[in-house]
C-alpha cells in the first residue's frame, strides 16, 4: 500500500510541464484563444504523441491505456499552463463512453483516431445534470432532434458524444457535418475552451455506442470520469493561482517592504494551501476508488468535485487579491486561471447539486 | 497508488477484528475528546494489553518497552481503521507518548531512552510540557525561565503556563534559559523536571469549558540534575520544535475528526424539530456534506502525509496545514451539533434535555482552545506561509537579550 503518486505518474507531470512550459505558454496560449476559444494551434498532436490523447485508450487501440488517476495528473498539469485542449471531451469523456459501450468494433473504430488526436470529440452532457431552455435530445426513427447547451470541447470537434433520451439512456457519436445538425458558437468567462450549442432536426446519427437504452452505467463512468478531469483542472489551476500569488507578494513593494513580508499578505497564501493539499487527497482518493469501481466511488467523485469547485473559487478569488489592482488587469494573466476555475466548477454539476448526490448516495434525503 | 490489502493484510486485519471483538469488555469507554486526567486502572490494564500486542507503541523499539515491529503504514491504517470502526479506545493519548516519546527517541540519550519512555508508554509517568510562559506564548522563544547552573545541576526560577494535566503529572518536559548571554533562540535548553521537586508550585486555571484542563506553574528554586537535559544545552529551540511538531500532529488526528463526525451523523439522525429529523433539512445537510468533504480530505491527507514520512521524503508546506485545518473543522462538527439542537443546543452541566452529556458544547468550546493551544492559528499561517511557502520572515524585533 502506498498513498501517493507513483514515479511515473510524476514524470508524466513533468514531462507535461515541461513541454507546456517550452511550448505553450500563456503568451503564446492568448495568442491562439484571441483567434478562437479553445484554439490549441496543432499542439493537440504533439500532446497526443505524449500520450496524452490516448491516456485512457486500451493499448491494443493505440493508447497509453492508462488510469483514471493518470488523466488525473494530466489535468492537473494542462491546467497549471491553462492548456487550450480537447483534453475532457475526446480524452476523458468520450474514451470512457467508448471503452465501457462501444463494441470491440466500435472501439477499434474510433479509439486509435482519438489516440492520434486525428479524432476529436465534442460532448452534449449539460442536459444530464440541467435541462434548461427545454434543451434535450430524443431519437425518432433513428435520427435526432432537440437542442444540446453549453457542448463541451466543441472548438475543432469532428465528431459530437450525445446522450439521447430523458435520462441519456442512449449514446449517439455524431458527424460534425451530419446532416440536420447546426452548431452555434457560445461564448464563455473562459477563451481557453470552446463551447457550443447543438440543434439537431432529424440529424443523421454516425454510430450508437452499445445497446440502444443500454447506456445508463456508460453514461455514470463518462461522467464521473468527467468530473475527475475537472476537479483535476479546478486543483491544477488553482495551485498555479498561489504559486503566482507568492511570486508576486516576494516582489511588490509597499510601505518600504516586500507585501509577502505582511502578516495579512502571508496568511491569505497560508489559507490558500491549508485548503489545496487536502483536497488534493481528496482526488486522488476518489480517482483511484473510480479506476477501482469501489463502492464509495461514486461518492467520492462527487464530493471532490463539490469540494474542490468550493476551494478553487476562493483561492483564485484570494490570488487576485493578493496581486492587488495588477489581479484585476488584463495584461497580468492570472484572470486566465480565474476564469478556468470558475467555468470547471459549473460543468457536470455543480457543487450544491453534488453534494445533494452524495446525501441521495448515503441515504440522508429521502424525505 | 496501491491501497490493495495484500493476504499478509488481510490475515492481519482478521487478528485485529479478533481481538477486539475477544476484549471488548475490557476495553474502557471512549468520550469525543482526549483524556487530560490521571489514567484509570482500567486504561493503564488496556494500554499495557494493546501494547503486548502491537496496537500501541507498535514502532518504539522493544528495549525501551514498546512493541518493536518495523513500521508498517498499512499494518498501522488497519489498526485505526478496525479501532474506529469498534469504537474502542487507542489507549493513552497525551503529551507523554504522543509528544515526550518521539522527541526522546530522536534527540535523547541512550540512558534517557532506557529510563523514560517505557514508562511514559504505559501511562505509569504521565508528563506535562513547560513551555508556554506569561510573556513566551506565540512568541514562545522568549522563554524566561532561568535555569542557572549550580555543582551537577540547575537551579530553575520562572512561572510556566497553560501546562495541560500538570496536577497530577509525575514529569514535566520544559524549555528553559540556560545560556543567558545567547541570543534569543540559543539560550535555551530542553529539560526533564520530577513534579515532586521541592519549589514547584501548580496552580489550577480554570477554562471557558468550566473544567480546569490547565494549570500554572511556578517554579522556585527548583534543583535539576543538568543530566536532565535533552540533547545539547542551548539546542533547546530545536528540541522543541521536534516536540511542537508531534503536538501538531496529534492535536489533528483524522481519526477523531471521524469520530466527532460520526457522532454529528448520528445525532442529525435522531434529533427532531417540528416534526422534522435535522438530516432531512437541506440547509443543516448540506453543512454535514461541506463538513464531511472536509474529513474525508483530511483523512487521505493524513495517509498521503504518512506515505511520504516512511518513505523518508520531505513533505513541504503540504506537511504543515494539518493542525490549522483539523483543529478548525473539529470547531465546525460541534458548532453544526449545537445548531442543530436548536434551544437545547446550550444546556449544559448535566441539566435535563442536554444531549450526550453536554459533549457538543464542550467540544465548540474545548476545539477554540486547540485552535488557539499549541500554535495559535495564526502563527500556524506564519508557519505554512514562511516555512512552508518560503516567504520572508517576520522581522525580528529583538533577536538578542
Amino acid at each position: 500500500m502506498d498513498f501517493g503518486l507513483s514515479d511515473e505518474q510524476k514524470l508524466l507531470e513533468q514531462t507535461l510541464r515541461r513541454y507546456l512550459d517550452e511550448e505553450l505558454p500563456i503568451t503564446r496560449v492568448r495568442e491562439l484563444v484571441a483567434e478562437e476559444p479553445g484554439n490549441d494551434g496543432g499542439h493537440w498532436k504533439d500532446l497526443a504523441e505524449l500520450g496524452v490523447a490516448g491516456i485512457l485508450v486500451p493499448e491494443e487501440h493505440g493508447g497509453s491505456g492508462l488510469s483514471i488517476l493518470d488523466a488525473a495528473v494530466a489535468a492537473e498539469s494542462l491546467a497549471w499552463n491553462v492548456a487550450p485542449t480537447p483534453f475532457l471531451g475526446s480524452a476523458v469523456m468520450a474514451s470512457v463512453a467508448l471503452t465501457t459501450a462501444g463494441s470491440s468494433a466500435q472501439q477499434a473504430r474510433w479509439l486509435p483516431r482519438i489516440a492520434t488526436g486525428e479524432c476529436r470529440i465534442g460532448v452534449a452532457a449539460t442536459e444530464l445534470t440541467s435541462r434548461r431552455e427545454d434543451a434535450g435530445v430524443s431519437e425518432r426513427a433513428g435520427r435526432l432532434n432537440g437542442k444540446s447547451l453549453m457542448v463541451l470541447d466543441a472548438t475543432g470537434a469532428d465528431h459530437f458524444l450525445v446522450p439521447v433520451g430523458q435520462t441519456g439512456e442512449s449514446l449517439a457519436l455524431v458527424d460534425a457535418g451530419a446532416r440536420g445538425l447546426t452548431c452555434e458558437r457560445l461564448r464563455t468567462i473562459d477563451r481557453t475552451r470552446g463551447f457550443a450549442e447543438l440543434v439537431f432536426d432529424d440529424a443523421e446519427v454516425a454510430d450508437w455506442l452499445g445497446e440502444r437504452g443500454g447506456a445508463e452505467t456508460a453514461v455514470c463512468h463518462m461522467l464521473n470520469a468527467g468530473r475527475i478531469a475537472l476537479a483535476a483542472d479546478i486543483l491544477g489551476a488553482s495551485e498555479r493561482a498561489i504559486e503566482l500569488a507568492v511570486a508576486y507578494a516576494g516582489q511588490r513593494e509597499q510601505f518600504g517592504r516586500v507585501i509577502g513580508s505582511f502578516q495579512a499578505v502571508k496568511h491569505m497564501c497560508a489559507e490558500m494551501v491549508a485548503e489545496l493539499e487536502p483536497a488534493r487527497a481528496l482526488l486522488w482518493y476518489a480517482a483511484h476508488a473510480l479506476d477501482g469501481q469501489q463502492e464509495d466511488a461514486a461518492l467520492m467523485v462527487a464530493h471532490a468535485k463539490a469540494h474542490l469547485s468550493e476551494i478553487g473559487r476562493e483561492i483564485v478569488r484570494t490570488a487576485t487579491e493578493v496581486h492587488g489592482g495588477v489581479g484585476f488587469t488584463d495584461e497580468q494573466n492570472l484572470h486566465y486561471w480565474f476564469k478556468r476555475v470558475g467555468l470547471d466548477r459549473q460543468l457536470l454539476g455543480g457543487p450544491d447539486q453534488l453534494r445533494e448526490q452524495a446525501a441521495l448516495l448515503q441515504g440522508w434525503n429521502t424525505a | 497508488m496501491d491501497l490493495s490489502y495484500s493476504a499478509e493484510y488481510e490475515s492481519f486485519r482478521e487478528e485485529v477484528r479478533s481481538f477486539l471483538e475477544k476484549n471488548a469488555d475490557r476495553a474502557p469507554k471512549v468520550g469525543l475528546l482526549m483524556s487530560v486526567g490521571k489514567p484509570s486502572q482500567d486504561l493503564l490494564a488496556w494500554q499495557d494489553l494493546l501494547i503486548e500486542n502491537g496496537y500501541a507503541a507498535r514502532n518504539i523499539p522493544r528495549e525501551y518497552g514498546g512493541y518493536g515491529a518495523a513500521p508498517d503504514l498499512l499494518k498501522r491504517v488497519i489498526i485505526d481503521e478496525e479501532f474506529n470502526r469498534a469504537g474502542m479506545s487507542r489507549g493513552m493519548a497525551g503529551q507523554g507518548p504522543d509528544m515526550l516519546v518521539p522527541t526522546l527517541l530522536e534527540h535523547g540519550s541512550e540512558e534517557q531512552k532506557k529510563g523514560w519512555i517505557r514508562p511514559s508508554i504505559r501511562g505509569e509517568t504521565v508528563w506535562c510540557q513547560g513551555y508556554s510562559e506569561p510573556g513566551a506564548g506565540s512568541d514562545l522563544a522568549n522563554v524566561q525561565t532561568r535555569a542557572v547552573e549550580d555543582g551537577d545541576d540547575f537551579v530553575i526560577n520562572g512561572q510556566k503556563i497553560w501546562t495541560t494535566t500538570a496536577h497530577h503529572s509525575d514529569m514535566m518536559f520544559a524549555l528553559v534559559r540556560t545560556e543567558p548571554e545567547a541570543s534569543k533562540h540559543a539560550g535555551l535548553s530542553y529539560i526533564l523536571i520530577p513534579m515532586k521537586t521541592a519549589g514547584i508550585d501548580v496552580r489550577p486555571l480554570n477554562t471557558m469549558t468550566g473544567a480546569a484542563e490547565f494549570n500554572e506553574v511556578f517554579l522556585t528554586d527548583v534543583r535539576v540534575p543538568q543530566a536532565n537535559v535533552v540533547g545539547q544545552r542551548g539546542e533547546g529551540w530545536k528540541i522543541a520544535n521536534t516536540t511542537l511538531r508531534h503536538e501538531r500532529n496529534m492535536l489533528a488526528s483524522s481519526a477523531q475528526l471521524e469520530g466527532s463526525l460520526l457522532g454529528l451523523i448520528a445525532l442529525m439522525q435522531r434529533e427532531q424539530c417540528n416534526g422534522v429529523r435535522a438530516i432531512d433539512s437541506p440547509l443543516l445537510r448540506d453543512r454535514l456534506l461541506r463538513l464531511q468533504a472536509r474529513v474525508l480530505a483530511l483523512r487521505y491527507h493524513d495517509m498521503r502525509m504518512l506515505t511520504a514520512r516512511i518513505k523518508g521524503e520531505r513533505g513541504g508546506a503540504a506537511s504543515l496545514v494539518s493542525k490549522l485545518a483539523g483543529c478548525e473543522v473539529s470547531h465546525q462538527i460541534a458548532a453544526l451539533a449545537i445548531d442543530v439542537m436548536g434551544e437545547l443546543g446550550v444546556l449544559y452541566e448535566g441539566s435535563r434535555y442536554q444531549r450526550a452529556d453536554g459533549r457538543w458544547q464542550f467540544l465548540y468550546m474545548f476545539s477554540l482552545g486547540l485552535i488557539i493551544g499549541g500554535g495559535t492559528a495564526q502563527i500556524q499561517k506564519n508557519i505554512i506561509s514562511e516555512r512552508g511557502l518560503g516567504m520572508p520572515r517576520e522581522p525580528q524585533s529583538q533577536t538578542r537579550r
